[in-house]
């Protein structure tokens, strides 16, 4: 869309845009080509300037084990809490949507978790699955030593799932209910009077309808999976035990941070990048095409 | 609808339920967590009756993590955040939408582009920035030569060093420096009818008097739903605060929460940390409470 009336002074139009211009160029450009500078070059352990190296550096972390480790249990993670995430919201969304009573007050309560930091929720969900002591432990005074994040990697994995999705189940649930309740009645009611009963209109009315917030979400929710994930494997497990919870984002903080490998933290900065670019376009260009829109 | 369906309304409410019981549990388990004394938390299976040690709780909690200050810290930093998303928005989306200039469509897209790439993904490079904040600046000055230039007819050299590191710039600015409200802004500026800035022009306002008088009240909702939306969402960094505010004196509530966790081996203090998880939770959750309208509204839109 494109306006007709506009102003004239088009220097004041530049200076309104100044501010923002010299921010995104300070903390999002130049850092960005940053990144790429840093992972083709090694900082001098003694200072001196960076020498450049080429694509060595991604060829290491392409030949780690580790670095591998972390994309495995990335997509591992990405793929559980946004199927567990999405799922449940959605089903909670098409009961909400039926507006029986009570239905405002859950509409209410099931947006509260995504309000909530990640560290705060992290903290709560590692007393709630503590094995020793909290709300599940019990399940290890059943049955001894079933239940350990501390210790077992599989278990770890799956209390920083349930706590993640936790919180997205909320933030799902706000966009699948209002994609629901843009539904225009009188297609339910059509379809009701032809005879189709609840499931069948879910299926073949509702559902279909709601194909680009599902794609909508699903990227949204990968990549909320990258970067939100950070607090809850920092609080909760600490990448721990033996790494089986160290996600792509905590091994970049690790190895920049912690092990001051600025060169391998921005290579594997610059790879993420590119993932998280190439989920955005595939949203954009090829997936908003295929879905049904009203 | 228009059917009788009992059973499938039992299932329903049924469903809810249960959902409402998954998403309320945590929260129960905290603050009755938090009411109890040490013996009493560590108890299997956990005690589902509150306690009477709610408040030394909490005061143990506040005192241990040092929860004032970084409370003031936090409530700085997502003021702050949410403030300059607001404003640094408004003026740009106004500059995008309402003046022909060249470059426009340039701008356009590289505010764009920065919807893509979220802060934790490039956080090393960034941190370096906000550790040296005109090293950009510089190294443009040093490359193109303009340095050597301004030497040699200022007879000075220019030098410009400024650390963001433990300020509450430092912290701010980073955040703001996405598109997020841009885009907010821009698609409701493009609602506003050609005819209203004619009438305005034709009355003699400027465009900053237009700005002020007609577009600001007018984005009244975009305001509050925007400023909800970003206020929660800095509040809830965590990686960023942890990274810049290396002195505690700096540090947010979201941070400090890293100091309550039991050692493993030490004393196993979970209701002293779900104390203080409680208080560093109620902020936002008084806001999402409060703001609910504007929370859905704003989540819906800057989204899409």
């Amino acid at each position: 869309m494109e306006r007709r009336a506009s102003f004239r002074h088009w220097w004041i139009g530049i200076a309104f845009a100044v501010p923002q211009i010299v921010l995104i160029f300070t903390f999002f450009y130049w850092p960005a080509g940053q990144a790429v500078y840093w992972s083709m070059t090694l900082q001098q352990p003694w200072g001196g300037g960076n020498i450049w190296v080429g694509f060595d550096n991604f060829r290491q972390i392409f030949a780690d084990a580790l670095y591998w480790n972390s994309v495995a249990l990335s997509t591992v993670f990405a793929l559980f809490s946004t199927v567990l995430s999405m799922g449940l919201a959605l089903m909670l969304a098409v009961f909400v949507d039926r507006e029986l009573t009570g239905s405002k007050i859950y509409r209410v309560v099931m947006i509260w978790p995504y309000g909530i930091a990640a560290p705060a929720l992290a903290l709560a969900f590692r007393f709630i699955m503590a094995p020793e002591a909290g709300f599940l432990s019990f399940v290890n005074r059943l049955w001894p030593g079933l239940w350990d994040p501390g210790l077992d990697g599989t278990d770890a994995m799956i209390s920083v799932i349930v706590a993640f999705s936790w919180k997205y189940v909320g933030y799902d649930f706000v966009f699948f209910l209002s994609a629901l309740q843009g539904i225009p009645k009188a297609l339910k009611e059509a379809a009701a009077l032809d005879g189709a009963g609840w499931l069948r209109r879910l299926w073949d009315v509702q559902l279909p309808l709601l194909t680009p917030t599902v794609f909508f979400l699903l990227v949204i929710d990968i990549t909320e999976s990258f970067q939100d994930s950070f607090g809850i494997v920092d609080i909760m497990t600490s990448g721990g035990p033996a790494r089986a919870t160290e996600l792509m984002v905590y091994k970049i903080y690790f190895d920049g941070f912690k092990g001051l490998d600025y060169s391998g933290a921005a290579a594997q900065s610059i790879i993420l990048m590119g993932l998280i670019v190439a989920l955005t376009v595939l949203q954009f260009r090829f997936i908003e095409r295929r879905v049904h829109y009203k | 609808m228009i059917e009788r369906t009992p059973i499938l309304n039992t299932i329903t409410h049924v469903v809810l339920f249960v959902g409402f019981l998954a998403s309320i549990t945590p929260f129960v388990v905290v603050a009755i967590a938090a009411s109890h004394d040490l013996v009493a938390v560590n108890l299997v299976p956990m005690p589902m009756l509150p306690g009477g040690h709610f408040w030394e709780n909490l005061h143990t909690a506040w005192t241990t993590a040092d929860l004032g200050p970084k409370l003031v810290n936090s409530f700085i930093f997502a003021g702050g955040v949410a403030a300059g998303k607001v404003l640094i928005s408004a003026i740009t989306a106004f500059a995008i939408v309402f003046f022909r200039f060249p470059g426009r469509q340039a701008i356009f897209w590289a505010i764009f582009i920065t919807l893509m790439l979220p802060l934790e993904v490039r956080i090393v490079p960034t941190y370096a920035v906000a550790a040296d904040v005109f090293e950009p600046y510089r190294t443009i000055l040093d490359v193109t030569g303009l340095n050597g230039l301004i030497e040699s007819i200022a007879g000075v050299r220019l030098d410009l060093k400024f650390g963001l590191l433990n300020s509450y710039a430092g912290l701010i600015l980073p955040l703001v420096a996405t598109a997020t409200g841009t885009f907010l802004y821009r698609q409701f500026f493009l609602t506003i009818p050609d005819e209203l800035v004619e009438a305005a022009k034709m009355d003699g306002a400027g465009p900053i008097r237009f700005f002020v008088d007609v577009l600001l009240p007018l984005s009244r909702n975009n305001v509050a739903a925007l400023a909800t939306i970003m206020f929660l969402w800095a509040w809830n960094q965590y990686l960023w605060p942890l990274l810049v505010t290396t002195e505690p004196s700096h540090a947010t509530a979201v941070t400090e929460l890293k100091q309550l966790i039991p050692n493993v081996g030490g004393i196993p203090e979970w209701n002293i940390a779900m104390a203080g998880t409680l208080i560093v939770m109620t902020p936002t959750l008084v806001v999402v409470v409060a703001m609910q309208r504007w929370f859905v509204r704003g989540l819906i839109s800057t989204e899409k």
